[in-house]
């Protein structure tokens, strides 16, 4: 996974508009290879918006993202989402999918499939049906999925949300397994508590504008603006 | 499971390739001729004949004498048979036809409903017309520029009435068989070729009232179509067909051609 | 039976060719085109839409009318000879087939799209090489998209008999036969045709929906 050639992963004076309404204003951010990122905020504050744009699934009105300074948008990063998002066949082919459409075939494209797979726990699921699959596990599938590109950056949007605590921890346990794999981390959540214990780095947005970028220590320990207090008291832990 | 889907759409587009081809290899003329004809079930018996005495396939494309002499106009038939005398003469006129041969003859019928409330049963064609007209008794016609509708128009003229009009005549605009079907539903007059009656198996109340007059007679002529203005036309194909028509053998087979019975085309080529 | 020298099943077997080649031919191309005005993102989408869904009401004598001028002698296609053969019922069918695949198949391909599409562009798969992907992902219903393609084609009567001139052994269908019979006065011939057809359509219709109940087992 090389990282050298596409970190900071930065947004310079992004803004978005989307139907008529601000999404992001003005969103300055730098984020460096190997990093777990967080993104908090009250709904409706832009955290799923900055993730797509960061992903490039949305392109700025304004401003740009720049990958080690270059606009060229790398292959080498996935995205889950909060509702896992599989077709309609087996477990085993979405993930080959994913890899024949990125270019791997043949007895690579078999070894890394099955590895992923077995890595998430699914490895006795591999021919089994994707949309019958429990959420946890469709979850799990998506991660081994995004896993198998080998990804120098992870988007996730809220990936625990619809999920019981049993299968969350399963996900955060999978998420910290592909960091330690090398890949740079950037979510969004809704769980303070998973978000201290994933994150080194918060990113708070409100409004659409980032309000602090700080480390997750410095975040939690001080109170900074009002927002922020309103905010962090609001959340349930 | 989708996979013998597939197999069996393939095998089915591949049939209907070879069909295609196969049909395209053997000899074979286009003979435009009229829906009277086909559904008096002649060509049924006469065809298989002259295909085993020549190889040839006949195709058949069963349409009013207007449209099959269109046809021919287009080139798109080799022969065309149908039976409408000052259309033929016309055709050939106009140099789409090479030359007409009168081939043979059946004969139109009056019917009715049985009741015949304006006494039409038993006179000659004309009378019967009249009275029919006089009694604004539901009358059916073609109105499709077929051998029929024209004989019938020339019937109504020599009666008196060159555009019959009114909400008793009502003109279908198709086949010998659908007005027959529209006649016997409303219990109405219509002017049928014997051979289309003598098949048709829908005739409600409907008889026979006038026959044998001899301004019923129907004859039938055959042309082969210009290959001077169509030179794609099949000539001697063709031409063959028109022969063995005409030749005893051919006069014999439509003569012996019958329903219930009763013959239904008198051959009457006589060597000119 | 007068006049049958070809035999009942010689024309239920010729409708079932030209019919299913029809249907094949509109599928090879309707689907495709459904799936690229789906995913597309051109000037001109929406018009298109319109028309296509339009297309779905033209009369179909007057697609017989066209495809016979198209390759009667005095028309451009002329010289091919293909008029009143089997192939000309098969372009006839095939153009009023098309229309109607298209058209629904655009919608539920729109509607996967929908649900696909985040995560099919997050995965880097270009909008035409999702075309084929959601293609298959939307297989079952695409199915009744076809058997439906089928039906329009079997049921063909006006512009079938244009092209075709029904003739004997050579482009007589169970729809033109029927229309023969039934002008002919033989209504018991011709219910009997049409209960052969129906029981075709019926047959097919059980298999697809067989196939969509197996595969709602096994996918839920």
């Amino acid at each position: 996974m090389a990282s050298a050639a596409i970190f900071p992963l930065e947004a310079r004076g992004v803004s978005v508009s989307l139907g008529g309404h601000a999404a992001l204003c003005d969103v300055d951010l730098a984020i460096d290879a190997r990093r777990r990122v967080v993104v908090l905020g009250a709904n409706g504050a832009g955290k799923s918006v900055l993730l797509r744009t960061l992903h490039g699934l949305i392109q700025p009105s304004a401003g740009s993202i720049l990958w080690a300074g270059s606009t060229e948008r790398p292959r080498a990063q996935a995205m889950v989402f909060q509702r896992p998002v599989m077709l309609r066949r087996s477990a085993l082919a979405n993930v080959r999918y994913a890899l024949a459409v990125n270019g791997i075939s043949g007895a690579e494209l078999e070894c890394r499939a099955r590895e992923v797979l077995a890595r998430v726990g699914l490895a006795k699921l591999a021919d089994r049906q994707a949309l019958v699959l429990s959420g946890g596990e469709q979850q799990r599938l998506a991660l081994a999925r995004a896993w198998a590109l080998e990804p120098a950056v992870l988007f996730l949007d809220e990936p625990t949300a619809s999920l019981d605590p049993a299968a969350a921890a399963e996900v955060e346990r999978v998420i910290l397994e592909i960091h330690e794999a090398g890949a740079a981390i950037v979510m969004t959540t809704h769980n303070l508590g998973q978000a201290k214990r994933i994150a080194d780095q918060i990113v708070f947005l409100h409004a659409g504008r980032v309000r602090e970028q700080t480390s997750a220590a410095d975040f939690f320990a001080k109170t900074s603006s009002p927002e922020k207090s309103r905010f962090l008291e609001a959340e349930l832990p | 499971m989708k996979h013998s889907v597939v197999f069996c759409v393939l095998v089915a587009v591949l049939l209907a390739t070879f069909d295609a081809a196969a049909q395209a290899a053997k000899p074979s003329i286009v003979v435009a001729s009229t829906t009277s004809t086909e559904q008096s079930g002649l060509f049924a018996q006469l065809l298989p004949a002259f295909t085993r005495a020549s190889g040839i396939e006949v195709r058949v494309v069963a349409v009013g004498t207007g449209q099959a002499l269109d046809l021919a106009r287009r080139g798109d038939a080799d022969v065309v048979l149908v039976h409408d005398l000052a259309a033929e003469e016309k055709f050939v006129a106009d140099g789409f036809g090479v030359k007409r041969y009168p081939v043979m003859y059946n004969d139109f019928v009056l019917v009715g409903p049985k009741a015949d409330p304006p006494g039409a049963r038993g006179l000659g064609i004309i009378p019967a017309l009249a009275k029919i007209e006089a009694a604004k008794a539901p009358f059916v016609s073609r109105g499709d520029k077929s051998g029929t509708h024209a004989a019938e128009r020339r019937l109504w003229t020599e009666a008196g009435f060159a555009a019959p009009k009114g909400d008793w005549y009502r003109e279908t605009g198709s086949g010998m068989g659908p007005t027959l079907n529209v006649a016997s539903g409303m219990n109405a007059y219509t002017l049928s070729d014997r051979g289309t009656w003598l098949s048709f198996r829908n005739r409600g109340e409907l008889v026979v009232l006038v026959e044998g007059d001899e301004r019923l007679i129907n004859p039938y002529g055959v042309m082969l179509v210009n290959p001077a203005k169509h030179p794609h036309v099949k000539a001697a194909a063709g031409q063959a067909f028109i022969d063995w028509l005409i030749s005893p053998q051919g006069q014999a087979a439509i003569g012996a051609y019958t329903i219930d019975g009763e013959p239904l085309f008198v051959p009457n080529y006589r060597g000119e | 039976m007068g006049g049958w020298p070809q035999g009942l099943w010689g024309i239920v077997a010729l409708s079932l060719e030209v019919s299913l080649a029809a249907t094949f031919l509109a599928c090879a191309i309707g689907l495709p085109l459904a799936g690229l005005i789906a995913v597309g993102d051109f000037s001109g989408r929406r018009t298109l839409i319109v028309v296509l869904n339009s297309l779905l009401g033209v009369p179909s004598v007057v697609v017989g009318l066209c495809v016979y001028l198209l390759l009667s002698r005095a028309g451009p296609l002329g010289p091919l000879g293909i008029l009143f053969s089997a192939s000309a019922i098969v372009i006839a069918q095939t153009l009023l087939c098309l229309p109607l695949v298209t058209a629904l198949a655009r919608e539920f391909l729109e509607e996967s799209w929908g649900v696909l599409r985040e995560q099919l562009t997050s995965l880097g798969v270009s909008r035409a090489r999702a075309v084929p992907t959601l293609l298959w992902d939307t297989r079952f219903a695409l199915l009744t998209v076809v058997l439906a393609g089928f039906g329009r084609a079997v049921s063909e009567v006006g512009a079938v008999m244009i092209v075709g001139g029904n003739i004997d052994g050579v482009t007589r269908v169970m729809t033109t036969a029927i229309a023969l019979e039934t002008s002919k006065g033989d209504l018991p011939l011709a219910l009997w045709l049409g209960a052969i057809l129906l029981s075709i359509v019926l047959a097919l219709n059980a298999g697809a929906y067989g196939i969509r109940e197996w595969s709602r087992r096994r996918n839920g």
